[in-house]
């Protein structure tokens, strides 16, 4: 029985491993690493202790052990490494946090976090802000219990930072992005997991990333291209997401209302919103139930005058599709009913123009794919929507695709 | 005579004798900084909290709200030097410069005096290279504080100036959530000595006079405070989100990512929040669409996150554990009373 076990589970290992379903941490190198902190005591106080004194250069070691924090954790020194035992095996946990937005805010730069879990804070999970040069890597974050409203916003949260990379991390549970990387440049996510979050993965008002080697599945909606209003950056641009597996991401939508992603629908596997030059390509998409890839306008009425509100120059091209679309949400469930209640893989809400534009725009959609592979122009005129005014259509856009933006290369990053 | 004195003073300041000879700067600008606070010499009597000489006390004409502690501010200017007045902004003050806040409950808040006891202060230096912000805690014998960059919580039994029984766990912020409030770009920063909260009762007149501040100009209109019923409900509540909520919600603050600016001088409607939806808000914006919603304060997520004791939705996220109810009632006015646009 035992070797029978044996026998099944190794190569399920190998598989999983082969698919990057769960990040496995590589065994520290002893060498080189200090002592760890003391579990000892008030483990908040030692460790916020050691994230203040720290001295660039140093490694702040956490032994194994599960810790339960009260107050949040802040790192402002540049150049340090917060290291834990492994990423399940140090766990950081805020179900008793009384304080503040975060588990854990980094506000410099050069900073790596890695190997340890942060779960159940009462904001966000792990937030940088204007740390350039940050790596997250074998980290998870995750909220306990079914996906909720109640749970933090963010799971892992760089903002206003150059020079990001995160990787083989897992989030769960964040009722907004699981992974969220905002007003930055210069990013890449890649071999991380996101699950049973609204977005898995959300690139917003952010220029040059590259996402691939993901999986984004049983989330409200997979990964998410977004350009936003009234932000101090905005104008995002020059993403690629490929080589990502995007799957059942099934999901109610447990946003709260007023936030942005509050309006995804349910079983969306791509969305690009508002954005310039995103390229879509190689990724595998499977059991989304309301459509795989969504090209839309930003729909909601705003004032900033330098704002874009349409996707522009998007290329959708060589990835798989099997499944989904069958039963529509949010949004789209009234437009898919007039149209016999299923949606084709690529769907674009037609819209070309908004309040205030001085002329038409170029959308500029490349779709290229196999010709079986289904793609719906919704023939939206304008926001806000009109279900009466809709014109849809299958033809395809005729685009010049724009060049593929070159692949990120990272200052901290050698590889 | 004269010179014994001065010899006296260098044979103390020798042994660190600080306490009967004033602020010391070698302490001041040290790099570390001291393990406590009598080091520094701006008490005279630390105990009693009497200043040294050249310490000053002063008011903020608005203050940030802080869980209802009392607050005791004090400045030293280093003999010589000054502060150069700027319109908008904090005052340049001279390297050397010490501003001191202690943090202070009695069992009743009605009468803050009676019973009174400190809990921290809070010391922001500016040194040669830019301020740092260093907290001390004080002994329960209230003789002494000791640095304490950890922070921590403190459970106080008090009663609010309206007369309720609170229990509050006081949060006394560690050294990296100073710079949270504290965020000008990647630097630190004073928030409150700006003329638009120290321009009243004559304080600025007071240092000029006193030699601290330079190039203040005459006729300056007075800093509108949050409590004068005499002014308009907007000139009210805008007083209390820019000492409450702008040194984050501003360009170069900590909030600089949600777009939302606070400070009295914003003038663009949606960088006030009116129409504004949320960004980064999560569930910290109820189930509410819009930050300022005008006309409705129940239905803007500005008047919810002030009234919420939850983490994760409760602003201010720092400094406080219970509402501001005479901020969140002026604010919510403020809305009430907008017209829709």
């Amino acid at each position: 029985m035992k070797l029978t076990r044996a026998a099944f589970a190794l190569p399920l290992a190998i598989i999983l491993a082969a698919c990057g379903q769960e990040a496995v941490t590589p065994a520290p190198d002893a060498a080189g690493l200090p002592a760890p902190l003391s579990a000892e005591g008030d483990f908040g106080a030692t460790l916020q202790a050691a994230l203040i004194s720290a001295k660039p250069g140093d490694t702040i070691l956490m032994p194994e052990g599960t810790f339960s924090l009260i107050d949040p954790l802040s790192l402002d020194v540049d150049g340090v490494t917060l290291r834990g035992a492994s990423q399940g095996g140090t766990v950081l946990d805020f179900a008793q946090q009384a304080g503040a937005g975060e588990g854990l805010l980094v506000t410099s730069d050069d900073v790596t976090l890695q190997d340890f879990t942060v779960r159940d804070t009462k904001g966000d999970g792990i937030k940088s802000k204007g740390a350039d040069r940050i790596t997250y890597k074998y980290l998870t974050v995750e909220w306990s219990g079914e996906p909720d409203e109640t749970n933090g916003a963010y799971g892992i949260y760089p903002v206003e930072s150059t020079d990001v990379l995160v990787e083989h991390v897992t989030v769960r549970g964040a009722s907004d992005a699981g992974i969220y990387v905002g007003q930055s440049k210069n990013i890449i996510v890649r071999n991380s997991v996101v699950e049973y979050n609204v977005a898995g993965i959300e690139i917003e008002n952010s220029t040059g990333a590259d996402v691939y080697g993901n999986i984004a599945r049983n989330n409200t909606g997979g990964i998410l291209v977004f350009d936003l209003p009234a932000l101090p950056v905005s104008g995002g641009n020059s993403t690629r997401i490929y080589s990502n597996q995007i799957v059942a991401n099934n999901t109610r939508n447990f946003a709260p209302p007023g936030n942005i992603v509050a309006g995804v629908p349910s079983g969306t596997g791509v969305i690009i919103m508002a954005n310039r030059n995103v390229h879509v390509f190689e990724n595998t998409f499977d059991n989304n139930r309301s459509a795989h890839v969504l090209i839309t306008a930003y729909s909601e009425p705003f004032t900033d005058p330098a704002y874009n509100p349409l996707p522009r120059d998007i290329v959708v091209r060589d990835n798989t599709y099997s499944g989904g679309g069958d039963d529509p949400q949010g949004t789209l469930a009234p437009l898919a009913a007039a149209l016999g209640g299923q949606l084709p893989p690529i769907v674009w809400d037609g819209v070309a123009t908004w309040t205030g534009a001085t002329e038409p725009q170029a959308v500029n959609l490349t779709i290229a794919e196999a010709p079986e592979v289904g793609f719906l122009n919704l023939g939206v005129p304008a926001y806000p929507l009109d279900p009466a005014a809709i014109a849809p259509s299958p033809d395809r856009p005729v685009g010049t695709p724009p060049a593929e933006p070159a692949a990120i290369v990272l200052a901290h990053v050698k590889d | 005579m004269r010179l014994a004195a001065l010899l006296l003073a260098a044979f103390l300041a020798g042994c660190g004798a600080r306490s009967a000879s004033g602020p010391d700067l070698d302490v001041i600008l040290a790099e570390a900084p001291a393990e406590t606070l009598s080091a520094y010499g701006l008490f005279a009597d630390i105990a009693a909290a009497n200043p040294a000489s050249g310490v000053v006390p002063y008011e903020l004409a608005t203050p940030l709200f802080s869980d209802h502690a009392e607050k005791h501010r004090l400045v030293f200017v280093p003999g010589g030097k000054s502060a150069a007045y700027l319109k908008d902004d904090v005052f340049a003050f001279p390297v050397g410069t010490v501003l001191v806040k202690t943090f202070a409950f009695a069992p009743d808040m009605r009468t803050p005096e009676a019973g009174a006891y400190r809990v921290e202060t809070r010391l922001l230096i500016h040194k040669e290279t830019g301020w740092a912000a260093y907290p001390y805690l004080w002994n329960e014998a209230g003789t002494e504080a000791t640095y304490s960059p950890v922070g921590g919580r403190r459970t106080i039994e008090t009663i609010s100036p309206a007369g309720d029984p609170l229990t509050i766990r006081y949060a006394i912020p560690n050294q990296n959530q100073c710079k949270t409030c504290h965020q000008a770009g990647s630097a630190l920063s004073p928030i409150g000595p700006k003329a638009r909260n120290l321009n009243h009762e004559g304080q600025l007149e007071d240092w000029a006079a006193r030699g601290i501040l330079t190039g203040l100009p005459a006729g300056l209109a007075p800093a509108p405070a949050m409590y004068d019923v005499s002014l308009p409900v907007e000139v009210r509540a805008r007083a209390w989100l820019d000492i409450n909520c702008a040194h984050c919600h501003k360009p170069d603050g900590s909030a600089s990512n949600s777009g939302l600016w606070l400070s009295a001088t914003e003038t663009d409607p949606v960088k006030l929040g009116i129409g504004k939806h949320p960004v980064a808000a999560g569930r910290g914006a109820g189930a509410l669409m819009q930050v300022v919603v005008p006309g409705k304060p129940d239905d803007s997520i500005l008047a919810f996150r002030m009234a919420s004791v939850e983490p994760g939705v409760a602003m201010p996220e720092l400094g406080r554990t219970v509402p501001d109810p005479d901020g969140l009632a002026l604010v919510r006015s403020w809305i009430a009373e907008m017209d829709a646009p």
